[in-house]
């Protein structure tokens, strides 16, 4: 090795439970080097911060393998309070803050200065937990760590509650300056929250902070941001270590395609001819200037036509907005924009609209919005039925016979694994859970079914019938399906056109053969052409 | 085993140990002397009840307000339901004029003023419960409290006429009312069928002043002393709770009954399938406060008394005991945890006093254990508010 890293992580690899979320990564940083750490969800980013941090979750689950090296020294590192002796500190993404407490007091939580009680008795009795606060000095304190990254305008007795979103991500990194012998400070995905300009302050500021010869972890999607303030960056896929670059050496359609990579991997075979006429004259689904109002999904301003009877998918990285788009048409959040059905205004105002012209859901929290999990397999699947078209009902009530030979045929045709009709959902598996989900959207006879995370937690077995029907039902009977997902991989196997979601927008609409370069660059919300390639 | 571990399992363990406390009860009973066919007779009398009150809980918590302390609520419409019924039939000399019928008569409309009252307040007070979300069980408790509070300033302003009601001297109701010259013991008790009764009526009417009245023995079956034994089947009583419960079975399974059960449930899976959850939430307090309504008549009609002003200050503690005993959770409650629950507790009260007093014989401990022995009942349910298996 010729050049000396300052953190260096070998062969670290965990396990969870008997799955394996890392698998022999690497990671290094040089002292001063901003040093991007990249990967779509789900890929190891986190909990490999959680090792270099020695959180509790890492260590009750039976700790990890391989070696972390500090300045070329072995280091264990088994709590949080040792990653912050050994000068690691952590920028979050929602932020460790307390509102009702001043700046001061934020920076200094749990590190006050104190000098000994005035009763001597009390110190010794008690310890220095009494000591009396030296406001005054963690107040310079304070106004130095802010004023070192420029933040001259935030005043070190004002509460954080009421602040802007992006001054109290400076006060949570004057916080981790403050820390004596900071040497190596990680940045959570520290742009997602902010606004461009605040955005572009945090990126100087960690260049300032670099030039310092602070080692800066950058964990982002955001390509853009890596390209201009990263020196170097890691990639990590699926748990693994992919390729470690120089900035300067790199492009942003490489890293685009190291992101993603080559999966060929086929969920579904298409087996029938294809006998379906898509045209952009008859469109099923349009959504006009659409936003949802969803915390950590907002979807802002989105423009889409989905044609009659294709498969479309919605594919981006979590939080960008896809998770948005079908809980605001099903009414859960709040929407402005128009959604058009079948060129019909929706009036998502009222209740149940979208039920009643005929789309049907299968949400993505299964436990939390899909199931009553308390309720019978018989019951979750015709709830919908019975509330939006009144079916199986016999004289105002449940016909129970209907009900028992509707979820039978239902129970065969996916075969969901239960004991009978009357087990209680909560006590199935996941993926027989999932089914259930699809049954009762399937049992609504929806023109238009919208799909979330179809296969999430679900045995390959049940992945593979899941979206099998899904496609069964696209082909068969013409349902038009749209599908939003986390895995690119499913929606590249199933859907006619994917729409890439980036800053609740849709960033590109790409063919599920495009290369992967354009959906790593359409998911950091960039497209071919605006890189110049 | 495994057979025994998921009978206990479906069971649940606090209804396996309370069960079995209330057959070491009834053995003890029986051992110091006391006549079975009194005690159970008494049991199964406090049984039915109470039964109804505890019914009240269903639809609350099926609709997702958690247990309803605000039973209070439907209580005192019951009570005012009662009295202003009391009055008319005596204003209007109901007795004079239609004889034994006038009880029924009185009951009925009872009943009639007395659910739709509790319908009003009932669905008021679940507006009030939406604005809580969350704190449900805390404030409908502070609700029920300040309607009994608000209710004693009601009761010593009404000025009736009603002998049973008013006061001896000055104005405003008793604090106790017997309904032996009215409504009382019609589905519950064989004397009002054995025995004639005298019942006053207003001056003018007639020159006794008060008519005597006996109910037809063909209505006898309403409650019948099994052989003469001193063992009371009160089959009225168990009509009307039997009614209730397939009125709310049959309501449980209509398409708002199911409807309000998802929303109590998951708000969210309601709210994503068109369900107007706060609609559907006044509709389970509206349902439960009238059941509240409908449980305190037909407690007063067995107990033969009315009990104005603090009185009905605990009921619901006692009923949400019961149910929770009964296995069900402040999520989910079916019409079984009633049955069960009410039989537990209620019959757990019932014996344990006869006895504490054949043990221990000291004036005023029966009322103590009485009281050690319900709130130590509540507390327990409450720690075991989760459940068995359904």
């Amino acid at each position: 090795m010729e050049t000396e890293y300052l953190l260096s992580m070998n062969n670290i690899s965990k396990e969870y439970f008997g799955n394996r979320v890392l698998k022999n990564v690497d990671l290094q940083v040089k002292a001063g080097e901003i040093h991007a750490l990249m990967g779509e969800n789900g890929a190891g980013k986190s909990t490999l911060m959680n090792i270099l941090f020695g959180m509790p979750v890492i260590h009750q689950t039976g700790g990890y393998e391989g070696q972390v090296q500090l300045a070329g020294e072995d280091i264990n590192i088994t709590d949080p309070h040792d990653a912050m002796n050994y000068g690691i500190g952590m920028v979050h993404q929602e932020f460790m803050l307390i509102p009702a407490f001043t700046v001061t007091q934020n920076i200094k939580l749990g590190r006050e200065t104190g000098k000994p009680n005035m009763l001597p008795l009390i110190d010794k009795v008690f310890g220095r937990d009494l000591d009396t606060l030296q406001w005054d000095e963690m107040a310079k304190d304070s106004r130095k760590a802010l004023d070192s990254i420029g933040m001259m305008n935030i005043e070190e007795y004002a509460k954080v509650a009421g602040m802007p979103i992006g001054y109290q991500q400076f006060v949570e990194i004057a916080r981790e300056i403050d820390k004596t012998g900071i040497k190596i400070l990680v940045f959570d995905e520290p742009t997602a929250v902010l606004t461009e300009s605040e955005a572009d302050r945090l990126l100087e500021i960690m260049r300032l902070l670099a030039s310092r010869g602070i080692a800066i972890i950058f964990i982002t999607h955001r390509l853009d941001e890596v390209v201009q303030v990263a020196d170097s960056l890691t990639v990590l896929r699926d748990g693994e270590f992919v390729a470690r670059k120089e900035v300067a050496e790199t492009s942003y359609v490489e890293i685009a395609q190291l992101m993603i990579g080559r999966t060929v991997e086929k969920l579904v075979e298409d087996e029938d001819t294809d006998k379906r006429e898509l045209s952009d004259d008859r469109i099923a689904l349009e959504l006009e200037y659409y936003c949802v109002n969803m915390p950590g999904e907002r979807v802002l301003d989105m423009n889409v036509k989905i044609r009659d009877g294709e498969i479309f998918g919605f594919g981006g990285l979590a939080g960008q907005g896809k998770i948005g788009i079908h809980n605001g048409i099903q009414g859960l959040f709040e929407t402005e924009g128009n959604v058009y059905v079948h060129g019909e205004l929706l009036d998502l105002e009222k209740r149940g609209e979208a039920l009643r012209n005929d789309i049907a859901f299968v949400s993505e929290d299964r436990r939390g919005v899909g199931l009553l999990l308390n309720e019978s397999i018989e019951r979750n699947i015709l709830f919908s039925a019975m509330q939006v078209k009144n079916e199986f009902l016999k004289g105002g009530l449940l016909d129970g016979k209907k009900s028992r030979e509707h979820s039978l045929e239902m129970i065969r045709l996916l075969d969901i694994r239960c004991t009978g009709t009357q087990q209680t959902v909560g006590s199935l598996s996941g993926g027989n859970q999932q089914k259930v989900c699809l049954a009762r959207a399937i049992t609504l006879n929806p023109d238009i079914l919208m799909v979330a995370e179809p296969t999430r937690g679900i045995d390959i077995g049940a992945k593979k019938l899941v979206l099998e029907h899904l496609r069964k039902m696209n082909r068969e009977e013409g349902v038009t399906i749209v599908v939003i997902s986390s895995e690119l991989v499913e929606l590249r196997s199933i859907c006619d056109r994917i729409g890439i979601v980036s800053d609740g927008k849709i960033a590109d609409i790409l063919a599920p053969d495009s290369p992967d370069a354009d959906f790593g660059l359409a998911m950091s919300g960039l497209k071919r052409e605006d890189v110049g390639e | 085993m495994t057979k025994l571990k998921k009978a206990i399992d479906i069971i649940g363990i606090p209804r396996l140990i309370i069960g079995l406390f209330f057959i070491a009860l009834v053995i003890t009973a029986l051992a110091v002397g006391l006549t079975p066919s009194s005690l159970f007779s008494d049991i199964l009398r406090r049984w039915m009840m109470y039964a109804i009150l505890v019914l009240a809980m269903v639809p609350g918590v099926q609709s997702g307000i958690g247990m309803n302390f605000g039973i209070s609520l439907g209580i005192v419409s019951g009570l005012l339901g009662s009295v202003i019924s009391m009055e008319v039939a005596y204003v209007k000399g109901w007795f004079f004029h239609f004889g034994a019928g006038a009880a029924w008569l009185t009951l009925l409309l009872a009943l009639l003023i007395g659910i739709v009252l509790a319908a009003f307040v009932g669905a008021a007070y679940g507006l009030l419960l939406n604005r809580v979300k969350g704190s449900e069980m805390t404030v409908s408790t502070y609700v029920g409290f300040s309607a009994i509070a608000m209710m004693n300033i009601v009761w010593i302003l009404l000025r009736f006429q009603n002998g049973q009601l008013r006061w001896p001297i000055g104005s405003g109701l008793r604090n106790t009312a017997s309904l032996q010259e009215s409504f009382g013991g019609l589905l519950s008790n064989p004397d009002v069928y054995s025995q004639s009764r005298s019942i006053a009526i207003p001056a003018g009417l007639n020159e006794a002043g008060s008519v005597t009245v006996q109910q037809p023995k063909a209505l006898s079956f309403l409650a019948i002393d099994v052989g003469g034994s001193g063992f009371v089947l009160p089959l009225g009583l168990i009509m009307v709770f039997a009614l209730c419960c397939l009125i709310i079975w049959l309501f449980l399974r209509s398409k708002k009954g199911l409807a309000m059960s998802a929303a109590g449930e998951n708000e969210l899976f309601a709210v994503s399938n068109g369900i107007n959850v706060d609609s559907m939430r006044i509709l389970g307090t509206a349902v439960s406060t009238v059941l509240g309504a409908v449980g305190i008549i037909m407690y007063a009609q067995t107990y033969g008394f009315l009990q104005l002003y603090n009185a009905p200050l605990m009921m619901g503690f006692a009923a949400v005991a019961s149910i929770l005993i009964g296995g069900a959770s402040i999520e989910r409650a079916s019409i079984s945890n009633v049955i069960i629950g009410t039989l537990l507790f209620q019959g757990i009260l019932t014996v344990a006093l006869p006895v504490v007093n054949a043990v221990i014989n000291v004036s005023a401990l029966p009322e103590i254990i009485r009281i050690i022995i319900t709130n130590g009942i509540i507390l327990y349910a409450l720690t075991k508010a989760r459940g068995g298996r359904r």
